[in-house]
């Protein structure tokens, strides 16, 4: 894969941002997961020319987070807790039916590009297990029943937009 | 540097406040088994949990790799509960680790299996799952085999820290965790040089030199004119492979082994250092004297090669285009020696024993070979040549000194031998470039500002009123600082010599291993001086030298007369000299 112009500038810009920072890296990682959608080889190798930190060492610092992606993430990722808790509760069902519905394990995104689905490891709201966060919003004690439903909140929401 | 007392086992030593309680304890008598320490606190994640001590006041047992000493300190190595916990740890590294000791080339020399012995592991204490396995054969000079790998990290600190490069990182996490280059990929497929420094840090067999001598063998099968050359830094450790001191001199009994092993003829590389010489001085004068724009810089090692080619090809112009010496040796092997004995070149295999693993991939660089016959067939490590001794049964002590073979291509100079030091090739250079220029002899022939295990050296010397500015360098890291002077213009020197590894071919990736551990009769601080103990043989070896500037050897002399014409000849650019390949990909997205 060559990278667009563009979109080579894009991460030159993340980098230029964080340029007097003692350590830069899960920085300028952080905003280009979030600008750029996902941080595939071709932008890490931009990144160590700009940053000086070897390629391998941003690879490890992406495969290490699940935060960071290799591969392009959908418009909305859905990520379910799977930590004690959230288990005990039921969460793994939660999983299993959101992949059941969209034809997807976790870690995949759908074909039509809107969803991602992960398994998280306790987001820290044990207090309201089983909880799903999508996007960064959380949903408390998550219904097997109401997964349809929050679905289809996202599919009429990305049709709107 | 204060002195304070310290207690092992509550018996008082008095030691430097600036160590850690592993470096403490060697300096006191005592080896605490550690894998991912190399030396020095160089290269310490504390990540593998072999060396834990109790302290007195602390909660926990610690890794002694990464505690610093105080004055008055109790450290405890026998207590009962460190004992068992540095036996657990190791038990835990071995629960994924390929347990197939018996086959391993690594096997005598495997840091891991010796902690293992020392610390009283039992082999399947914690059987379970293990991590994917990734074996890469692909790249001509090294292999990986993460069954093996113990993610010490020590590779990693040698990559990045000392040759600045950064090809081997951490990959993926907990259970999955590797250490590998980008994605996992194979070596021939990242920008890696091949130096080889990783294997001789990785304290297991995960990182080793792709063997060859399966090749060695096919050629005695088929009944080849098999002709051997050594590389200088050779003769300066083989003996360690034998239990000889470091700093031995084995070039007698390196000869005499070789002969026994069969080889038609056994050649000393010097020969070809000498007409490196002659050939690279004589393009040094030629761009003087043209105000090429400077510096020139050495092209004898193939890591450093490969370096430039992939991270700073706009630079390639600067770069002399002399072959290395083996790959000027086996192309005279193939053409001159071949002709005056009338051999067909087809039937000749050439190996050269070398102290590096680069060597193997440069052998198979296109640009190395005339008329599509490769110059060099094989190329085996030293480490190699080791097991091909003991293979044949031969007892090292009980060998004989002989000399190499002297037909056609015999004599050596001692501006030959010191070309396996950092520094070497540029003192060799200036002895004869100074001739070239004058037409007088250099004296003092010691040319010592170049000597020495500094990274970046400087020099200069007046030739004819003109003053010439020297530069050597060893590592990747050094050389980088100089490109990077080079490519914003702020360079003052002429000449730079540059060698792959740090320290020169004395510290090649294909030198044998040096591990404390296995050295009990060295002195503590041998990782500090290994390097100059093995430089210190090829300067003696220099001077013990009838004959020590290259443009004084006989018999390279007779090959320009009969064959060559004169430096830098047409025919001489025909097969002494290579080209470079300034379009390498970093990255390919093919595999």
């Amino acid at each position: 894969m060559v990278l667009r112009k563009e979109a080579v500038n894009q991460i030159k810009e993340i980098c230029a941002r964080y340029k007097d920072e003692p350590s830069p890296l899960m920085l300028i990682l952080s905003d280009t997961q979030k600008e750029y959608g996902y941080i595939p080889l071709e932008v890490q190798e931009v990144i160590s020319g700009e940053t000086g930190i070897p390629v391998s060492e941003i690879y490890g610092v992406v495969t290490f987070y699940s935060f960071f992606s290799l591969t392009p993430k959908g418009k909305y990722v859905i990520g379910c807790c799977v930590g004690t808790a959230c288990y005990v509760k039921g969460g793994q069902n939660v999983l299993d039916k959101f992949g059941e519905l969209l034809k997807i394990k976790p870690g995949e995104t759908s074909e039509d590009g809107l969803f991602t689905l992960d398994a998280l490891r306790c987001i820290g709201a044990c207090g309201i297990a089983p909880a799903i966060s999508i996007n960064g919003k959380v949903y408390p004690k998550v219904a097997l029943s109401a997964i349809p439903g929050i679905i289809a909140e996202y599919r009429k929401k990305a049709q709107e937009e | 540097m204060a002195k304070i007392t310290i207690y092992f086992e509550n018996i008082p030593y008095s030691v430097e406040d600036n160590l850690t309680i592993l470096e403490a304890a060697r300096v006191c008598g005592y080896n605490i088994p550690s894998l991912c320490t190399y030396k020095n606190g160089e290269c310490s994640v504390a990540s593998c949990r072999v060396c834990l001590v109790k302290v007195e006041g602390e909660r926990r047992l610690v890794a002694s790799c990464a505690y610093p000493v105080r004055d008055g300190l109790k450290v405890f190595i026998n207590d009962p509960e460190a004992v068992v916990a540095r036996r657990t740890s190791v038990e835990l590294i071995l629960s994924n680790h390929n347990m197939d000791c018996q086959t391993c080339r690594k096997n005598g020399q495997c840091e891991l299996l010796e902690v293992a012995k020392r610390v009283g592991a039992e082999p399947n204490r914690y059987p379970g799952a293990k991590t994917e396995v990734t074996l890469d054969h692909l790249a001509p000079g090294l292999v990986r085999d993460t069954s093996k790998c113990v993610l010490c990290g020590r590779c990693i600190e040698r990559c990045k820290n000392a040759q600045g490069i950064g090809i081997l990182g951490f990959e993926n996490r907990g259970f999955k965790t590797i250490v590998s280059p980008v994605a996992n990929r194979s070596f021939s497929n990242v920008p890696c040089i091949q130096c080889g420094q990783c294997t001789l840090v990785c304290p297991t067999g995960a990182l080793m030199e792709n063997n060859e001598i399966y090749k060695l063998d096919k050629a005695f099968k088929e009944g080849k004119y098999v002709i051997v050359q050594t590389a200088p830094a050779v003769r300066a450790a083989l003996g360690e492979e034998f239990g000889d001191p470091v700093g031995t001199d084995a070039t007698g009994k390196m000869v005499a082994a070789l002969r026994r092993l069969g080889f038609y003829r056994v050649f000393d590389t010097n020969f070809a250092a000498d007409l490196t010489i002659t050939e690279e001085a004589s393009e040094f004068v030629k761009r003087v004297v043209d105000k090429v724009p400077g510096p020139m810089l050495t092209s004898c090692s193939p890591g450093w090669i490969n370096y430039i080619e992939y991270y700073y090809p706009e630079l390639l112009p600067h770069l002399s285009s002399c072959k290395s010496p083996h790959e000027m040796m086996g192309a005279i092997i193939k053409s001159y020696y071949a002709e005056k004995n009338g051999i067909d070149k087809d039937k000749i295999c050439v190996v050269s024993i070398m102290p590096c693993v680069a060597k193997k991939y440069e052998k198979e660089r296109p640009a190395n070979s005339v008329d599509g016959v490769q110059d060099v067939d094989v190329v085996l490590t030293t480490r190699e040549l080791a097991q091909l001794i003991k293979r044949s049964g031969m007892m090292w002590k009980k060998l004989p000194e002989e000399k190499f073979d002297n037909d056609l291509l015999g004599a050596t100079t001692g501006a030959a031998v010191i070309f396996g030091v950092t520094g070497g090739v540029m003192e060799a250079a200036v002895r004869t470039a100074y001739n070239i220029l004058t037409k007088k002899e250099l004296e003092p022939i010691e040319f010592t500002a170049v000597r020495g295990l500094q990274g970046i050296k400087e020099a200069s010397v007046t030739i004819n009123g003109l003053t010439v500015n020297l530069a050597v360098c060893s590592g990747m890291k050094n050389a980088k600082a100089i490109l990077e002077s080079v490519k914003n213009g702020t360079c003052k020197y002429d000449f730079v010599e540059v060698m792959g590894c740090p320290g020169g071919c004395v510290n090649g990736g294909g030198q044998p291993y040096v591990a404390n551990i296995f050295k009990p009769n060295e002195e503590d601080d041998i990782m500090d001086t290994y390097i100059q103990k093995r430089a210190d043989v090829l300067y003696k070896s220099d001077e013990n030298c009838e004959v020590r500037r290259s443009h004084l050897n006989p018999d390279v002399n007779k090959l320009y007369q009969d064959y060559l014409e004169a430096y830098g000849s047409h025919k001489a650019h025909e097969i002494l000299h290579t080209e470079y390949n300034s379009n390498r990909e970093k990255y390919p997205s093919d595999k």
